[in-house]
Protein backbone atom coordinates (compact mmCIF):
# COMPACT_ATOMS: atom_id res chain seq x y z
CA UNK A 1 0.00 0.00 0.00
CA UNK A 2 1.55 3.42 -0.83
CA UNK A 3 1.16 6.10 1.34
CA UNK A 4 -0.67 9.03 0.75
CA UNK A 5 1.87 12.34 0.20
CA UNK A 6 1.81 15.40 -2.22
CA UNK A 7 2.58 14.04 -5.46
CA UNK A 8 2.34 15.57 -8.91
CA UNK A 9 -1.17 13.38 -9.37
CA UNK A 10 -2.63 14.62 -5.90
CA UNK A 11 -1.49 18.35 -7.16
CA UNK A 12 -2.96 18.06 -10.65
CA UNK A 13 -6.80 16.51 -9.18
CA UNK A 14 -6.42 19.24 -6.96
CA UNK A 15 -6.19 21.88 -9.19
CA UNK A 16 -8.50 20.32 -11.86
CA UNK A 17 -10.90 20.75 -9.09
CA UNK A 18 -9.64 24.27 -8.86
CA UNK A 19 -10.38 24.81 -12.20
CA UNK A 20 -13.49 23.55 -12.20
CA UNK A 21 -14.48 26.02 -9.01
CA UNK A 22 -13.47 28.88 -10.81
CA UNK A 23 -16.53 28.61 -13.03
CA UNK A 24 -19.02 29.15 -9.90
CA UNK A 25 -16.89 29.93 -6.81
CA UNK A 26 -19.10 33.09 -5.93
CA UNK A 27 -22.32 30.97 -5.46
CA UNK A 28 -20.47 28.03 -4.09
CA UNK A 29 -18.84 30.31 -1.28
CA UNK A 30 -21.79 32.52 -0.76
CA UNK A 31 -24.29 29.11 0.09
CA UNK A 32 -21.53 28.05 2.50
CA UNK A 33 -21.17 31.09 4.07
CA UNK A 34 -24.59 32.49 4.50
CA UNK A 35 -26.15 30.19 6.14
CA UNK A 36 -24.14 30.05 9.28
CA UNK A 37 -24.43 33.66 9.30
CA UNK A 38 -28.34 33.18 9.24
CA UNK A 39 -27.99 31.07 12.13
CA UNK A 40 -25.26 33.55 13.46
CA UNK A 41 -27.99 36.67 13.20
CA UNK A 42 -30.94 34.72 14.35
CA UNK A 43 -29.30 32.60 17.58
CA UNK A 44 -26.36 34.62 18.33
CA UNK A 45 -28.23 38.22 18.50
CA UNK A 46 -31.95 37.12 19.60
CA UNK A 47 -31.93 34.27 21.15
CA UNK A 48 -28.52 35.05 22.86
CA UNK A 49 -29.41 38.24 24.42
CA UNK A 50 -32.39 36.23 26.03
CA UNK A 51 -29.48 33.88 27.23
CA UNK A 52 -27.46 36.83 28.74
CA UNK A 53 -29.99 38.50 30.21
CA UNK A 54 -31.32 35.07 32.35
CA UNK A 55 -28.75 32.98 34.32
CA UNK A 56 -26.33 33.25 31.36
CA UNK A 57 -23.30 30.55 30.58
CA UNK A 58 -20.88 28.96 32.74
CA UNK A 59 -18.00 31.46 32.49
CA UNK A 60 -19.81 34.26 32.17
CA UNK A 61 -19.26 34.09 28.11
CA UNK A 62 -21.72 36.00 26.28
CA UNK A 63 -24.10 33.64 24.16
CA UNK A 64 -22.38 35.21 21.00
CA UNK A 65 -18.82 33.93 21.69
CA UNK A 66 -20.31 31.00 22.82
CA UNK A 67 -22.07 30.21 19.46
CA UNK A 68 -19.81 31.68 16.95
CA UNK A 69 -17.18 29.20 17.21
CA UNK A 70 -19.33 26.32 17.12
CA UNK A 71 -21.20 27.39 14.24
CA UNK A 72 -17.53 27.89 12.35
CA UNK A 73 -16.79 24.53 13.25
CA UNK A 74 -20.51 22.87 12.24
CA UNK A 75 -20.18 24.63 8.51
CA UNK A 76 -16.95 22.87 8.16
CA UNK A 77 -18.45 19.87 9.32
CA UNK A 78 -21.43 20.77 6.25
CA UNK A 79 -18.98 22.03 3.65
CA UNK A 80 -17.37 18.71 4.02
CA UNK A 81 -20.33 16.45 3.77
CA UNK A 82 -21.06 18.57 0.88
CA UNK A 83 -17.68 18.41 -0.70
CA UNK A 84 -17.20 14.50 -0.48
CA UNK A 85 -20.63 12.88 -1.15
CA UNK A 86 -22.04 13.70 -4.43
CA UNK A 87 -18.94 15.14 -6.02
CA UNK A 88 -17.41 11.30 -4.96
CA UNK A 89 -20.09 9.47 -5.91
CA UNK A 90 -20.27 11.56 -9.17
CA UNK A 91 -17.01 10.93 -9.98
CA UNK A 92 -17.10 7.52 -9.83
CA UNK A 93 -20.71 6.82 -11.28
CA UNK A 94 -21.96 9.47 -13.03
CA UNK A 95 -19.07 11.84 -15.18
CA UNK A 96 -16.86 9.53 -13.77
CA UNK A 97 -13.67 11.48 -13.91
CA UNK A 98 -11.92 9.45 -10.99
CA UNK A 99 -11.50 6.99 -14.05
CA UNK A 100 -9.80 9.40 -16.15
CA UNK A 101 -7.32 10.46 -13.51
CA UNK A 102 -6.40 6.87 -12.71
CA UNK A 103 -5.83 6.47 -17.11
CA UNK A 104 -2.47 8.93 -15.96
CA UNK A 105 0.46 7.94 -13.69
CA UNK A 106 -1.54 9.35 -11.16
CA UNK A 107 -2.60 6.23 -8.83
CA UNK A 108 -5.63 5.53 -6.04
CA UNK A 109 -3.65 7.41 -3.69
CA UNK A 110 -3.04 10.59 -5.19
CA UNK A 111 -6.51 10.53 -6.14
CA UNK A 112 -7.63 10.58 -2.35
CA UNK A 113 -5.05 13.55 -1.65
CA UNK A 114 -6.38 15.82 -4.39
CA UNK A 115 -9.95 15.00 -2.96
CA UNK A 116 -8.90 15.84 0.65
CA UNK A 117 -6.29 18.64 -0.42
CA UNK A 118 -9.33 20.50 -2.33
CA UNK A 119 -11.94 19.65 0.55
CA UNK A 120 -9.31 21.42 2.78
CA UNK A 121 -9.29 24.44 0.48
CA UNK A 122 -13.15 24.85 0.52
CA UNK A 123 -13.69 24.15 4.41
CA UNK A 124 -10.81 26.45 4.93
CA UNK A 125 -12.26 29.85 2.62
CA UNK A 126 -15.59 29.08 3.86
CA UNK A 127 -14.58 29.42 7.48
CA UNK A 128 -12.48 32.24 6.71
CA UNK A 129 -15.08 34.27 4.89
CA UNK A 130 -17.42 33.37 7.78
CA UNK A 131 -14.94 34.32 10.34
CA UNK A 132 -14.67 37.79 9.06
CA UNK A 133 -18.24 37.79 9.05
CA UNK A 134 -18.41 37.23 13.12
CA UNK A 135 -15.53 39.59 13.74
CA UNK A 136 -17.89 41.89 12.02
CA UNK A 137 -21.20 41.14 14.49
CA UNK A 138 -18.70 41.98 17.12
CA UNK A 139 -18.95 38.28 17.79
CA UNK A 140 -14.74 37.37 18.30
CA UNK A 141 -13.78 37.43 22.14
CA UNK A 142 -10.40 37.73 21.27
CA UNK A 143 -7.88 37.86 18.36
CA UNK A 144 -7.69 33.79 19.53
CA UNK A 145 -10.66 33.26 17.42
CA UNK A 146 -8.19 33.18 14.40
CA UNK A 147 -7.56 29.30 15.85
CA UNK A 148 -10.36 28.25 15.09
CA UNK A 149 -9.72 27.91 11.52
CA UNK A 150 -7.03 25.27 11.65
CA UNK A 151 -9.90 23.80 14.54
CA UNK A 152 -12.52 23.71 11.49
CA UNK A 153 -10.35 22.31 9.15
CA UNK A 154 -9.19 18.69 11.57
CA UNK A 155 -13.27 18.90 11.64
CA UNK A 156 -13.20 19.04 8.21
CA UNK A 157 -11.00 16.65 7.46
CA UNK A 158 -12.24 13.83 10.01
CA UNK A 159 -15.72 13.99 8.15
CA UNK A 160 -14.61 14.59 4.69
CA UNK A 161 -12.69 11.24 4.90
CA UNK A 162 -14.87 8.98 6.24
CA UNK A 163 -18.13 10.05 3.90
CA UNK A 164 -15.61 9.84 0.92
CA UNK A 165 -15.06 6.44 1.89
CA UNK A 166 -19.16 5.71 2.15
CA UNK A 167 -19.71 7.64 -0.71
CA UNK A 168 -17.16 5.90 -2.51
CA UNK A 169 -19.17 2.27 -2.21
CA UNK A 170 -22.70 3.49 -2.42
CA UNK A 171 -24.88 2.29 -5.74
CA UNK A 172 -26.93 5.24 -5.83
CA UNK A 173 -27.37 8.43 -3.60
CA UNK A 174 -29.95 7.81 -1.18
CA UNK A 175 -27.26 7.29 1.14
CA UNK A 176 -26.57 10.42 1.38
CA UNK A 177 -30.08 11.94 2.27
CA UNK A 178 -29.96 9.16 5.53
CA UNK A 179 -26.64 9.99 6.71
CA UNK A 180 -27.89 13.58 6.29
CA UNK A 181 -31.04 12.79 8.62
CA UNK A 182 -29.14 10.19 11.03
CA UNK A 183 -26.00 11.62 11.57
CA UNK A 184 -25.58 15.51 10.33
CA UNK A 185 -28.57 16.93 11.36
CA UNK A 186 -28.34 15.01 14.74
CA UNK A 187 -24.84 16.19 15.47
CA UNK A 188 -25.56 19.73 13.57
CA UNK A 189 -27.97 20.58 16.57
CA UNK A 190 -27.00 18.46 19.66
CA UNK A 191 -23.19 18.41 19.52
CA UNK A 192 -22.60 21.19 21.45
CA UNK A 193 -23.25 24.21 18.81
CA UNK A 194 -25.88 25.65 19.90
CA UNK A 195 -25.83 24.57 23.96
CA UNK A 196 -23.45 22.93 26.60
CA UNK A 197 -23.95 19.10 25.96
CA UNK A 198 -24.28 18.90 29.74
CA UNK A 199 -27.47 20.59 29.37
CA UNK A 200 -28.77 16.74 27.59
CA UNK A 201 -29.49 13.88 29.29
CA UNK A 202 -26.84 11.80 30.72
CA UNK A 203 -27.03 9.11 28.32
CA UNK A 204 -27.31 11.63 25.61
CA UNK A 205 -24.50 13.72 26.80
CA UNK A 206 -22.13 10.62 26.67
CA UNK A 207 -22.95 10.21 22.78
CA UNK A 208 -22.42 13.19 22.24
CA UNK A 209 -19.12 13.18 23.53
CA UNK A 210 -17.95 10.34 20.72
CA UNK A 211 -19.62 12.43 18.11
CA UNK A 212 -16.82 13.98 16.05
CA UNK A 213 -18.43 17.39 15.58
CA UNK A 214 -18.49 17.98 19.81
CA UNK A 215 -14.74 17.17 19.80
CA UNK A 216 -14.35 19.99 16.69
CA UNK A 217 -16.76 22.28 18.37
CA UNK A 218 -15.13 21.91 21.86
CA UNK A 219 -11.59 22.45 20.55
CA UNK A 220 -12.56 25.68 18.62
CA UNK A 221 -14.32 26.80 21.43
CA UNK A 222 -11.60 26.40 23.88
CA UNK A 223 -9.01 27.94 21.38
CA UNK A 224 -11.24 31.11 20.87
CA UNK A 225 -12.34 31.80 24.42
CA UNK A 226 -8.56 30.46 25.80
CA UNK A 227 -9.67 28.29 28.01
CA UNK A 228 -8.21 25.37 26.36
CA UNK A 229 -6.18 23.14 28.51
CA UNK A 230 -3.35 20.84 27.23
CA UNK A 231 -4.86 17.52 28.16
CA UNK A 232 -8.25 18.35 26.23
CA UNK A 233 -6.84 20.03 23.19
CA UNK A 234 -4.83 16.32 23.18
CA UNK A 235 -8.01 13.98 23.44
CA UNK A 236 -9.78 16.34 20.91
CA UNK A 237 -7.01 16.52 18.42
CA UNK A 238 -6.24 12.61 18.52
CA UNK A 239 -9.89 11.83 18.45
CA UNK A 240 -10.39 14.14 15.38
CA UNK A 241 -6.94 12.63 14.27
CA UNK A 242 -8.60 9.38 14.52
CA UNK A 243 -11.58 9.78 12.24
CA UNK A 244 -9.30 11.34 9.71
CA UNK A 245 -6.77 8.04 9.71
CA UNK A 246 -9.62 5.85 9.59
CA UNK A 247 -11.07 7.47 7.08
CA UNK A 248 -8.26 7.59 4.76
CA UNK A 249 -7.76 3.85 5.05
CA UNK A 250 -11.51 2.94 4.55
CA UNK A 251 -11.74 5.55 1.52
CA UNK A 252 -8.14 3.81 0.59
CA UNK A 253 -10.04 0.47 0.30
CA UNK A 254 -13.34 2.07 -1.36
CA UNK A 255 -11.02 3.38 -4.61
CA UNK A 256 -9.29 0.29 -4.73
CA UNK A 257 -12.64 -1.36 -4.66
CA UNK A 258 -14.76 0.16 -6.83
CA UNK A 259 -11.55 1.74 -9.62
CA UNK A 260 -8.83 -0.22 -9.62
CA UNK A 261 -10.13 -3.86 -10.28
CA UNK B 1 8.01 -10.23 -38.62
CA UNK B 2 9.98 -7.59 -36.55
CA UNK B 3 12.62 -9.23 -34.16
CA UNK B 4 11.83 -6.30 -31.60
CA UNK B 5 9.96 -6.99 -28.43
CA UNK B 6 5.96 -6.43 -29.08
CA UNK B 7 4.46 -3.30 -26.98
CA UNK B 8 2.00 -5.60 -25.40
CA UNK B 9 2.48 -9.07 -24.79
CA UNK B 10 0.09 -11.35 -23.04
CA UNK B 11 0.43 -15.23 -22.44
CA UNK B 12 -2.55 -16.78 -20.51
CA UNK B 13 -4.26 -13.48 -19.53
CA UNK B 14 -6.78 -14.08 -17.09
CA UNK B 15 -9.19 -11.93 -15.46
CA UNK B 16 -12.08 -12.79 -12.63
CA UNK B 17 -14.47 -11.00 -10.27
CA UNK B 18 -15.47 -13.37 -8.11
CA UNK B 19 -17.08 -16.14 -9.64
CA UNK B 20 -17.10 -14.52 -13.25
CA UNK B 21 -14.44 -14.81 -15.30
CA UNK B 22 -14.40 -12.11 -18.05
CA UNK B 23 -11.36 -13.32 -19.47
CA UNK B 24 -10.04 -16.67 -19.56
CA UNK B 25 -6.49 -17.00 -21.01
CA UNK B 26 -5.80 -15.31 -24.09
CA UNK B 27 -2.40 -14.52 -25.47
CA UNK B 28 -1.99 -11.58 -27.62
CA UNK B 29 0.81 -9.52 -28.90
CA UNK B 30 0.70 -6.30 -30.32
CA UNK B 31 3.41 -4.70 -32.14
CA UNK B 32 4.65 -0.81 -32.96
CA UNK B 33 3.15 1.06 -35.30
CA UNK B 34 0.24 -1.89 -35.28
CA UNK B 35 -3.68 -1.19 -35.46
CA UNK B 36 -4.83 -4.07 -33.44
CA UNK B 37 -8.61 -4.97 -33.20
CA UNK B 38 -10.31 -7.45 -30.53
CA UNK B 39 -14.03 -8.02 -32.39
CA UNK B 40 -16.29 -9.74 -30.66
CA UNK B 41 -20.05 -9.15 -29.13
CA UNK B 42 -20.62 -7.01 -25.34
CA UNK B 43 -19.99 -9.39 -23.00
CA UNK B 44 -17.07 -11.15 -24.41
CA UNK B 45 -14.77 -9.24 -22.09
CA UNK B 46 -13.00 -6.95 -24.36
CA UNK B 47 -13.34 -4.25 -22.06
CA UNK B 48 -11.66 -6.26 -19.14
CA UNK B 49 -8.52 -7.09 -21.02
CA UNK B 50 -8.55 -3.35 -22.01
CA UNK B 51 -8.45 -2.33 -18.96
CA UNK B 52 -5.56 -4.45 -18.02
CA UNK B 53 -3.75 -3.67 -20.63
CA UNK B 54 -4.41 0.28 -19.05
CA UNK B 55 -2.56 -0.83 -16.13
CA UNK B 56 -5.32 0.01 -14.14
CA UNK B 57 -7.31 -3.54 -13.59
CA UNK B 58 -4.67 -6.22 -11.85
CA UNK B 59 -4.92 -9.41 -13.96
CA UNK B 60 -5.84 -12.53 -12.04
CA UNK B 61 -3.70 -14.78 -13.45
CA UNK B 62 -1.43 -15.21 -16.52
CA UNK B 63 1.57 -12.64 -17.54
CA UNK B 64 1.34 -9.07 -19.13
CA UNK B 65 4.12 -6.85 -20.36
CA UNK B 66 3.22 -3.65 -21.82
CA UNK B 67 6.07 -1.66 -23.53
CA UNK B 68 8.34 -4.11 -22.01
CA UNK B 69 7.50 -3.13 -18.30
CA UNK B 70 5.17 -5.09 -15.51
CA UNK B 71 1.46 -3.57 -14.56
CA UNK B 72 1.60 -4.73 -10.95
CA UNK B 73 5.26 -3.03 -10.46
CA UNK B 74 5.43 0.23 -12.91
CA UNK B 75 1.21 1.27 -13.67
CA UNK B 76 2.45 5.20 -13.30
CA UNK B 77 5.51 4.39 -15.73
CA UNK B 78 3.30 2.46 -18.19
CA UNK B 79 0.35 4.70 -18.45
CA UNK B 80 2.35 7.77 -18.68
CA UNK B 81 3.09 6.52 -22.39
CA UNK B 82 -0.38 5.29 -23.10
CA UNK B 83 -3.74 7.16 -24.58
CA UNK B 84 -6.84 5.94 -23.27
CA UNK B 85 -10.10 6.41 -24.47
CA UNK B 86 -12.78 4.49 -22.50
CA UNK B 87 -16.29 3.28 -23.60
CA UNK B 88 -18.21 5.88 -21.93
CA UNK B 89 -16.53 9.42 -22.44
CA UNK B 90 -15.12 10.64 -18.53
CA UNK B 91 -14.87 14.21 -19.54
CA UNK B 92 -15.26 16.51 -16.72
CA UNK B 93 -18.19 18.14 -17.53
CA UNK B 94 -17.63 21.17 -15.20
CA UNK B 95 -14.84 22.34 -17.02
CA UNK B 96 -14.64 24.00 -21.15
CA UNK B 97 -13.28 21.97 -24.02
CA UNK B 98 -10.12 23.36 -23.59
CA UNK B 99 -8.82 23.40 -20.00
CA UNK B 100 -10.19 19.42 -20.21
CA UNK B 101 -6.92 19.25 -22.32
CA UNK B 102 -5.03 21.24 -20.43
CA UNK B 103 -6.04 20.40 -16.86
CA UNK B 104 -5.07 16.67 -18.19
CA UNK B 105 -1.73 17.54 -19.09
CA UNK B 106 -0.26 18.66 -15.70
CA UNK B 107 -0.75 14.44 -15.16
CA UNK B 108 1.69 13.66 -17.12
CA UNK B 109 4.09 16.58 -15.44
CA UNK B 110 4.43 18.53 -19.19
CA UNK B 111 5.41 21.91 -19.18
CA UNK B 112 2.77 24.76 -19.00
CA UNK B 113 3.46 26.17 -22.70
CA UNK B 114 3.84 22.78 -24.46
CA UNK B 115 0.68 22.00 -23.01
CA UNK B 116 -0.88 24.72 -24.45
CA UNK B 117 0.79 24.46 -27.42
CA UNK B 118 -0.92 20.65 -28.08
CA UNK B 119 -3.87 21.40 -26.57
CA UNK B 120 -4.30 23.85 -29.46
CA UNK B 121 -3.19 21.32 -32.23
CA UNK B 122 -5.01 18.46 -31.11
CA UNK B 123 -8.57 21.36 -30.95
CA UNK B 124 -7.18 21.41 -34.24
CA UNK B 125 -7.16 17.99 -35.23
CA UNK B 126 -10.25 16.68 -34.07
CA UNK B 127 -12.02 19.56 -35.22
CA UNK B 128 -12.96 21.79 -32.67
CA UNK B 129 -11.10 24.75 -32.46
CA UNK B 130 -14.04 26.92 -32.47
CA UNK B 131 -15.50 24.98 -29.39
CA UNK B 132 -12.69 25.75 -27.32
CA UNK B 133 -14.26 27.89 -25.02
CA UNK B 134 -17.67 26.02 -24.53
CA UNK B 135 -18.94 24.04 -21.89
CA UNK B 136 -18.33 20.26 -22.95
CA UNK B 137 -22.24 19.53 -22.49
CA UNK B 138 -22.86 22.27 -24.87
CA UNK B 139 -21.46 19.10 -27.43
CA UNK B 140 -22.52 16.54 -29.50
CA UNK B 141 -21.86 12.88 -28.98
CA UNK B 142 -19.85 12.80 -31.81
CA UNK B 143 -18.11 16.32 -30.67
CA UNK B 144 -17.33 14.43 -26.96
CA UNK B 145 -15.99 11.85 -28.49
CA UNK B 146 -13.53 13.41 -30.76
CA UNK B 147 -12.53 15.19 -27.29
CA UNK B 148 -11.51 11.71 -25.34
CA UNK B 149 -9.45 11.66 -28.29
CA UNK B 150 -7.59 14.11 -28.32
CA UNK B 151 -7.51 14.48 -24.86
CA UNK B 152 -5.84 10.79 -24.90
CA UNK B 153 -3.40 12.29 -27.29
CA UNK B 154 -2.13 14.95 -24.97
CA UNK B 155 0.82 12.90 -23.98
CA UNK B 156 1.94 12.33 -26.93
CA UNK B 157 1.84 8.05 -26.44
CA UNK B 158 3.03 5.52 -27.62
CA UNK B 159 -0.26 3.14 -27.75
CA UNK B 160 -3.94 4.29 -27.95
CA UNK B 161 -6.46 2.60 -25.95
CA UNK B 162 -9.62 2.75 -27.81
CA UNK B 163 -12.90 1.24 -25.90
CA UNK B 164 -15.50 0.40 -28.14
CA UNK B 165 -14.90 4.09 -29.97
CA UNK B 166 -18.20 4.95 -31.94
CA UNK B 167 -20.49 2.90 -30.02
CA UNK B 168 -23.77 5.25 -30.06
CA UNK B 169 -22.84 7.46 -32.71
CA UNK B 170 -24.72 8.34 -35.79
CA UNK B 171 -23.32 7.40 -39.38
CA UNK B 172 -21.87 10.48 -40.10
CA UNK B 173 -19.65 10.99 -36.43
CA UNK B 174 -18.31 7.45 -36.65
CA UNK B 175 -16.81 8.03 -39.98
CA UNK B 176 -15.68 11.59 -38.68
CA UNK B 177 -13.94 9.92 -36.52
CA UNK B 178 -12.43 7.09 -38.90
CA UNK B 179 -11.27 9.54 -40.39
CA UNK B 180 -9.05 11.03 -37.64
CA UNK B 181 -8.19 7.81 -36.32
CA UNK B 182 -7.09 6.91 -40.01
CA UNK B 183 -4.89 9.92 -39.81
CA UNK B 184 -3.24 8.74 -36.23
CA UNK B 185 -3.12 5.33 -37.95
CA UNK B 186 -0.80 6.49 -40.75
CA UNK B 187 1.63 9.06 -38.64
CA UNK B 188 2.50 5.64 -36.87
CA UNK B 189 0.61 5.71 -33.55
CA UNK B 190 0.01 1.94 -32.25
CA UNK B 191 -3.81 1.52 -31.96
CA UNK B 192 -5.41 -1.34 -29.48
CA UNK B 193 -9.02 -1.00 -29.72
CA UNK B 194 -12.25 -2.71 -29.20
CA UNK B 195 -15.76 -3.01 -31.52
CA UNK B 196 -18.34 -5.25 -31.90
CA UNK B 197 -19.13 -3.51 -35.42
CA UNK B 198 -16.77 -5.60 -38.04
CA UNK B 199 -17.25 -2.74 -40.69
CA UNK B 200 -14.97 -0.71 -37.99
CA UNK B 201 -12.27 -3.83 -37.68
CA UNK B 202 -12.38 -3.89 -41.35
CA UNK B 203 -11.49 0.18 -41.91
CA UNK B 204 -9.10 0.08 -39.19
CA UNK B 205 -7.65 -2.76 -38.07
CA UNK B 206 -4.49 -4.64 -39.59
CA UNK B 207 -5.04 -7.03 -37.34
CA UNK B 208 -7.32 -8.61 -35.17
CA UNK B 209 -8.36 -11.18 -32.73
CA UNK B 210 -12.23 -12.65 -32.69
CA UNK B 211 -13.23 -12.46 -28.92
CA UNK B 212 -16.02 -15.13 -27.32
CA UNK B 213 -17.08 -15.48 -23.60
CA UNK B 214 -12.98 -14.65 -22.80
CA UNK B 215 -11.57 -16.38 -24.97
CA UNK B 216 -10.10 -15.86 -28.25
CA UNK B 217 -11.75 -17.90 -31.03
CA UNK B 218 -9.45 -16.77 -33.81
CA UNK B 219 -6.25 -14.18 -34.94
CA UNK B 220 -5.46 -12.85 -38.44
CA UNK B 221 -6.23 -9.57 -40.53
CA UNK B 222 -9.39 -9.17 -41.86
CA UNK B 223 -9.00 -10.34 -45.28
CA UNK B 224 -7.14 -13.79 -43.92
CA UNK B 225 -9.90 -14.11 -41.59
CA UNK B 226 -12.83 -13.71 -44.36
CA UNK B 227 -10.68 -16.53 -46.39
CA UNK B 228 -9.61 -18.78 -43.49
CA UNK B 229 -13.51 -18.92 -41.91
CA UNK B 230 -15.48 -17.60 -45.05
CA UNK B 231 -15.93 -17.84 -48.89
CA UNK B 232 -15.55 -15.02 -51.43
CA UNK B 233 -19.30 -14.12 -51.06
CA UNK B 234 -22.73 -14.83 -49.42
CA UNK B 235 -26.23 -14.90 -50.89
CA UNK B 236 -28.83 -13.99 -48.47
CA UNK B 237 -32.09 -15.29 -49.05
CA UNK B 238 -35.00 -14.08 -47.35
CA UNK B 239 -38.41 -15.50 -47.22
CA UNK B 240 -41.76 -14.05 -46.35
CA UNK B 241 -42.28 -14.14 -42.50
CA UNK B 242 -45.58 -15.46 -41.34
CA UNK B 243 -46.67 -15.97 -37.71
CA UNK B 244 -47.04 -19.78 -37.12
CA UNK B 245 -45.64 -20.21 -40.10
CA UNK B 246 -41.83 -22.26 -40.13
CA UNK B 247 -39.00 -19.74 -40.13
CA UNK B 248 -36.28 -19.50 -43.00
CA UNK B 249 -34.78 -22.90 -41.88
CA UNK B 250 -37.88 -24.83 -43.25
CA UNK B 251 -35.90 -24.11 -46.32
CA UNK B 252 -32.80 -25.19 -45.89
CA UNK B 253 -33.39 -29.34 -46.85
CA UNK B 254 -35.11 -28.25 -50.37
CA UNK B 255 -31.84 -26.74 -50.90
CA UNK B 256 -29.82 -29.69 -49.65
CA UNK B 257 -28.96 -30.46 -53.75
CA UNK B 258 -27.19 -26.84 -54.56
CA UNK B 259 -24.77 -27.60 -51.19
CA UNK B 260 -24.52 -31.81 -52.53
CA UNK B 261 -23.48 -30.33 -56.29
CA UNK B 262 -20.74 -27.57 -54.66
CA UNK B 263 -22.59 -24.37 -55.85
CA UNK B 264 -22.45 -23.56 -52.45
CA UNK B 265 -20.36 -24.48 -49.41
CA UNK B 266 -22.61 -24.31 -46.35
CA UNK B 267 -26.28 -22.85 -45.52
CA UNK B 268 -26.41 -20.32 -42.07
CA UNK B 269 -30.32 -20.36 -41.28
CA UNK B 270 -30.64 -16.98 -39.61
CA UNK B 271 -34.39 -16.07 -37.58
CA UNK B 272 -35.03 -14.25 -40.85
CA UNK B 273 -33.27 -15.18 -43.61
CA UNK B 274 -31.09 -17.86 -44.95
CA UNK B 275 -26.86 -17.36 -45.97
CA UNK B 276 -25.81 -19.72 -48.04
CA UNK B 277 -21.92 -18.94 -48.60
CA UNK B 278 -20.45 -19.37 -52.21
CA UNK B 279 -17.20 -18.62 -54.78
CA UNK B 280 -19.93 -17.42 -56.96
CA UNK B 281 -23.52 -15.29 -55.74
CA UNK B 282 -24.89 -15.12 -58.53
CA UNK B 283 -24.40 -19.16 -59.51
CA UNK B 284 -25.94 -20.01 -56.32
CA UNK B 285 -28.99 -17.52 -56.65
CA UNK B 286 -29.55 -19.59 -60.26
CA UNK B 287 -29.19 -22.83 -58.27
CA UNK B 288 -32.16 -21.86 -56.06
CA UNK B 289 -34.14 -21.34 -58.81
CA UNK B 290 -33.20 -23.95 -60.10
CA UNK B 291 -34.45 -26.33 -57.26
CA UNK B 292 -37.70 -24.84 -57.25
CA UNK B 293 -36.96 -22.34 -53.93
CA UNK B 294 -38.56 -18.96 -54.93
CA UNK B 295 -37.44 -16.90 -51.57
CA UNK B 296 -38.86 -12.82 -51.13
CA UNK B 297 -35.55 -12.03 -51.88
CA UNK B 298 -31.46 -12.83 -52.69
CA UNK B 299 -28.73 -10.27 -52.44
CA UNK B 300 -25.13 -11.10 -53.06
CA UNK B 301 -22.38 -9.44 -51.03
CA UNK B 302 -18.81 -9.83 -50.20
CA UNK B 303 -17.77 -11.69 -46.86
CA UNK B 304 -17.43 -9.82 -43.72
CA UNK B 305 -16.22 -10.36 -40.62
CA UNK B 306 -19.69 -10.88 -39.26
CA UNK B 307 -19.87 -14.35 -41.38
CA UNK B 308 -16.77 -15.10 -39.97
CA UNK B 309 -18.22 -14.53 -36.35
CA UNK B 310 -21.04 -16.33 -37.41
CA UNK B 311 -19.27 -19.25 -38.20
CA UNK B 312 -16.69 -19.23 -35.20
CA UNK B 313 -19.34 -18.69 -32.71
CA UNK B 314 -22.53 -20.35 -34.35
CA UNK B 315 -23.95 -16.50 -33.05
CA UNK B 316 -24.25 -13.37 -34.32
CA UNK B 317 -22.14 -9.62 -33.40
CA UNK B 318 -24.92 -7.49 -32.63
CA UNK B 319 -27.91 -8.84 -31.21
Amino acid sequence: MTAPVLTRGALSFFGQRLTAYRHFWRSSLISSVVQPVLFLAAMGLTLGVLVDRGRGLPGGVSYLAFLAPGLLVAAAMQTAFFESSYPVMGGIKWDRIFEAVLATPARVADLLVGHLLYVSFRVLTSAALFLAALVAFGAAASPLVVLTLPAALLTGLAFAAPITAFAARLENDSGFAGLQRFAIVPMFLFSGTFFPVSQLPAAFEWIAYLTPLWHGVSLARGLALGTLDGAAALIHVGYLGLWVVAGVVLALRSFRKRLAT
Amino acid sequence: MRNEEPLIRARGLVKRFGEFTAVDGIDVDVAAGEAFGFLGPNGAGKSSTMRMIGAVSPPTDGELRILGLDPAVDGPRIRARLGVVPQTDNLDLELSVLENLLVYGRYFGLPRAVVRERADELLAFVQLTDRGGDKVDSLSGGMKRRLTIARALINDPDVVLLDEPTTGLDPQARHVLWDRLYRLKQRGVTLVLTTHYMDEAEQLCDRLVVMDKGRIAAEGSPAELIRRYSTREVCELRFPLVEGQPGPEHFVPELAAVVDRGVVERIEALPDRLLLYTADGDAAVAAVAAAGVHPLSSLVRRSSLEDVFLRLTGRTLVD
